[in-house]
């Protein structure tokens, strides 16, 4: 429906131009203390309020958008950038032990609780935003190789390929000329739905203590600081909560908008 | 059956085998000696080395590895670093929160989705369908460990209902036990109730379409009988294979919802060892998760095999 894509794109372009101003722009310094303005409700000067040191949590949230969005980006960049090269060169060798070994690969690290090596890997290798990107990422690269492979796989049929062939064009030729601009729309899909999975993932490991350290804002530690105060200032829960929320909820609706916009017979497997 | 059983088999194997080595390795170039963690920066180097014996941390990494694994298999996870008790027992005691915890998550999360399920594809297209699709998509969008803050601001805080956190033991009686698991389960439910309820319902329209479900309405059967004598039983294969997935999520999603509850579970567990660098129980926790989920999945396999025979060859 063209309805979700519009409704979606309109959403993400919220926290994407929100995040984007504040690097010119925040209503307030997002570090600025002023305990004497502390856990105000939303008001005229502070229009989502503020926390328990006075931080403005509107101009918290922008520069916090800032980090989930370049999280799950880069997440959603590692994922492509190794994933679909695999992708590509497993159908292209297909039922060989190449193809074998690329799937196997990929189904073990579908085996292992991405949320546990996450944890493991941000806890061991210390916390920060480089290694929740890292941790994050590692899971995007199965779920693009598996769906890369499964669309070159049929692709390899066509005849198209055949006559490229025939034409003597090298496996690795056809794979970039022919097979990945005809699995970009997918690519693209799949990467809304990702990117949306990744801005969840970095608010989990933030949440933990294991994402963006301070001083650098970011959703996820602001529920953290919430939550001992959630009676006292429900507002600190709620603002964050909504942003994770709508952001992924926009992604979302926009993965699905794309989906049956750019091909209708298209079905990625959503679950 | 017996080929395909064998074939899965050994790939269970490989993936077992090749896990622990990753799992191993990972834990080994990790910075930070867990001796000299224990013992602070001012320890004697006999101490130290004494220490290291002690712990087995003084053998070759290969030997370690060999050591680990087979230990596992005869049910010894080895000793903690810093509890000094069997890191079995330690697990075990975290297992009676977690499991029972994912278990209850996953009754809550198909007890919500199928009924939601049904009722949207029964009614495809109409308000009732639009209005379970937009709920889904917003469960799917809830992150769930600011769903459980809710829950504890409403349910525990406002209303008192539920305790805002810990957990009782089950020596106070499963009653009790439960009780103090429900809002956590919930919470951990919800994201995934709303992705089964998508699957659930997707699959049921797929076979709805299906000729065997005109032939069951052309000899008679209402369009409710035809659902539920024919059509559901078909729909479920898939839907099966979404809730075994969804345990080990829910088994490792609980890791985030315990730190909200304050729950004593594996999550808990991990998180303690990690900061005292008490790799092996990390280590055997880790593992132990990633066993179960390649477990679950074999055991899935098998059982659409045994389903649906078209699936015995291909591989």
């Amino acid at each position: 429906m063209i309805r979700n894509l519009i409704i979606g794109g309109v959403l993400s372009a919220v926290f994407v131009c929100a995040a984007l101003i504040s690097f010119v722009w925040t209503p307030y310094d997002h570090a600025a203390l002023d305990i004497a303005n502390k856990l105000k409700t939303p008001n005229a000067l502070h229009l989502l309020g503020t926390d328990h040191f006075g931080r403005d949590i509107l101009s918290m949230i922008m520069v916090g958008a800032r980090t989930s969005i370049a999280v799950a980006l880069v997440a959603v960049g590692i994922g492509m950038g190794l994933g679909v090269p695999l992708g590509l060169w497993a159908a292209a060798r297909q039922g060989t032990w190449l193809d074998e070994l690329i799937m196997r690969g990929n189904d073990l690290v579908f085996a292992f609780p991405s949320l546990v090596i996450a944890i493991l890997i941000t806890a061991i290798f210390g916390a920060g935003a480089i290694n929740a990107i890292i941790a994050i990422g590692i899971f995007n690269i199965p779920v693009f190789a598996r769906i890369t492979r499964g669309a070159a796989l049929s692709l390899w049929r066509r005849e198209f390929i055949l006559a490229a062939r025939v034409a003597g064009k090298s496996a690795a030729r056809i794979s970039v000329e022919h097979i990945l601009p005809n699995v970009t729309n997918l690519l693209i899909v799949q990467g809304t739905i990702q990117f949306s999975l990744g801005i969840l993932a970095e608010a989990g490991l933030s949440y933990v203590g294991l994402g963006a350290q301070p001083p650098t804002p970011s959703w996820g530690r602001m529920l953290a600081d919430a939550q001992t105060l959630v009676s006292i200032a429900p507002h600190m829960a709620l603002v964050p909560g909504f942003a994770i929320i709508l952001t992924v909820l926009g992604l979302n609706l926009m993965g699905d908008g794309l989906r049956d916009y750019l091909d209708p017979r298209l079905r990625v497997a959503r679950v | 059956m017996l080929r395909y059983t064998i074939k899965r088999l050994i790939s269970l194997f490989i993936s077992l085998a090749v896990a622990s080595i990753v799992i191993f390795a990972v834990i080994e170039i990790a910075p930070g000696d867990p001796a000299s963690f224990m013992l602070g920066m001012n320890a004697q180097p006999e101490t130290l080395a004494a220490l290291r014996a002690e712990l087995g941390l003084d053998v070759p990494k290969v030997q370690r590895y060999l050591t680990w694994v087979g230990g596992m298999l005869s049910g010894d996870f080895g000793t903690s670093y810093t509890y000094r008790t069997p890191v079995m027992d330690m697990i075990s005691d975290r297992l009676w929160v977690s499991l029972p915890l994912a278990l209850y998550a996953l009754v809550l999360s198909t007890a919500l989705a199928f009924p939601a399920g049904i009722y949207a594809a029964s009614r495809r297209g109409q308000a009732g369908d639009i209005g379970v699709m937009g709920a889904t998509q917003l469960g799917v969008a809830v992150p769930n460990f600011w769903f459980a803050m809710m829950l504890v601001l409403i349910f525990a805080i406002n209303l008192r209902w539920f305790a805002a956190g810990g957990f009782v033991g089950w020596d106070k009686g499963l009653w009790a036990g439960l009780h103090a698991l429900t809002l956590p389960a919930i919470a951990l439910a919800l994201p995934q109730a709303a992705i089964l309820a998508r699957v659930m319902r997707s699959s049921l329209l797929d076979v709805l379409g299906e000729d065997f479900m005109r032939t069951a309405r052309a000899k008679g059967l209402t369009a409710r009988q035809a659902l539920w004598r024919h059509g559901l039983r078909n729909a479920l294969i898939p839907v099966l294979t979404i809730i075994g997935l969804q345990f080990s999520f829910l088994l490792a999603g609980s890791i985030i919802i315990e730190q909200v509850f304050y729950l004593p579970g594996l999550g808990r567990l991990v998180f303690q060892s990690i900061s005292a660098r008490d790799l092996i129980v990390v280590e055997s926790v880790v593992m132990l998760l990633v066993f179960s989920v390649i477990t679950v999945n074999f055991l899935v396999d098998l059982a659409y095999a045994a389903v649906d025979p078209r699936l015995r060859s291909r591989t």
